[in-house]
């Protein structure tokens, strides 16, 4: 095995590990809301996106119908535009080739690893990353649908604070290089606060908001510091 | 609903379509510099959003729990770093505090 395959799986099994719980979370609940084992895992294969399978079952249970359904996952959905639009501008040419595949794996968690690797992104580095989140996130979903009523519903609970857990873990190392990143991280994160708090927005774009607002201001401070740099 | 299939399937397209659309724009021209700062502060502005306020409530009978595990993986994750251990070890540290605490 190349460094470069090493270094991939050393990104994504973490994924993998985070995945896996929160799945079977969704698997369970599937199941308790009455859908066959068929469809929760297409949500899981096809869909792959976690918070809007979850918001999608509960919509389902509410009775609302499949327009505003689907209406209601773009919303969710759609802050992942903006992490597309960053990680188009770090992978590498070769990897250009792949975009409709690399595309379909574009997740929170994906995202925010490959957002942290230093230089440009090869296509196996991305493959293998959302490989490990596919597949944890796949066999977690059916675990669970099978599974999970033989789970203490106190351990599937606890499980879910690993998905936070992870996307702390992977900003912790540039905290500690910068504390700017810190400063926008828990400033979006009371931004968010206040937006979910006045509830003026659909489900999902209060985090949009949040990276516009967030990211823009901070682009103001970068722009000094590479100003700064080119003075010296 | 008697058949989810197309449902499910229209939400894929939904969410597939934003995840590719930026990729179909790329181009090989170099990007301003205000617009490579902006795309930079990205994912630290994600990810703060996508953790605060939503950890609060993982745990909603005890948000102390969840809590407890979020420490246990920023205290790890600063000391030693990795990411394996601090996602393992929030999960064990809010299993023991439900446990124990309930």
């Amino acid at each position: 095995m190349t460094r470069q395959v090493q270094d991939a799986f050393k990104a994504g099994i973490p994924i993998f590990i985070g995945y896996v719980p929160a799945a079977i979370a969704f698997g369970i609940l599937s199941k308790s809301c009455g859908i066959t084992l068929l469809e929760c895992f297409l949500f899981s294969a096809v869909v792959f996106a976690g918070a809007s399978q979850f918001i999608a079952l509960n919509l389902l249970m509410t009775g609302m119908g499949p327009g505003g359904i689907i209406l209601t996952t773009l919303l969710v959905n759609f802050r992942h535009f903006l992490m597309s639009a960053y990680l188009s501008t770090r992978i590498g040419r070769i990897a250009k080739k792949y975009i409709f595949l690399i595309a379909f794996g574009v997740t929170d968690e994906v995202f925010s690893v490959l957002s942290f690797k230093k230089g440009q992104l090869s296509k196996t580095f991305v493959f293998v990353v959302q490989l490990s989140a596919y597949s944890g996130w796949i066999s977690g979903t059916i675990a669970g649908y099978i599974l999970g009523g033989f789970l203490p519903e106190i351990l599937t609970k606890s499980m879910g604070v690993a998905l936070y857990a992870l996307l702390l873990a992977i900003l912790l190392p540039e905290i500690k290089v910068s504390a700017k990143i810190l400063i926008l991280a828990i400033a979006s994160g009371i931004l968010n606060t206040i937006l979910i708090k006045l509830d003026i927005l659909p489900n999902g774009w209060t985090i949009i908001v949040c990276i516009l607002i967030i990211a823009l201001t901070g682009s103001f401070f970068i722009m000094d510091e590479i100003e700064e740099k080119a003075c010296e | 609903m008697n058949n989810l299939i197309p449902v499910i399937l229209g939400m894929a397209a939904v969410t597939y379509g934003p995840r590719l659309i930026p990729f179909l724009f790329m181009t090989n021209r170099e990007i301003p510099k205000r617009v490579d700062a902006f795309l930079k502060c990205i994912p630290a502005a994600a990810i703060g959003a996508l953790i605060i306020p939503g950890v609060f409530s993982v745990t909603p009978d005890m948000p102390f729990a969840a809590l407890a595990g979020m420490a246990f993986t920023m205290i790890y994750g600063l000391w030693r770093g990795g990411i394996i251990i601090p996602v393992l070890g929030s999960v064990a540290v809010t299993y023991l505090v439900l446990f124990f605490g309930a």
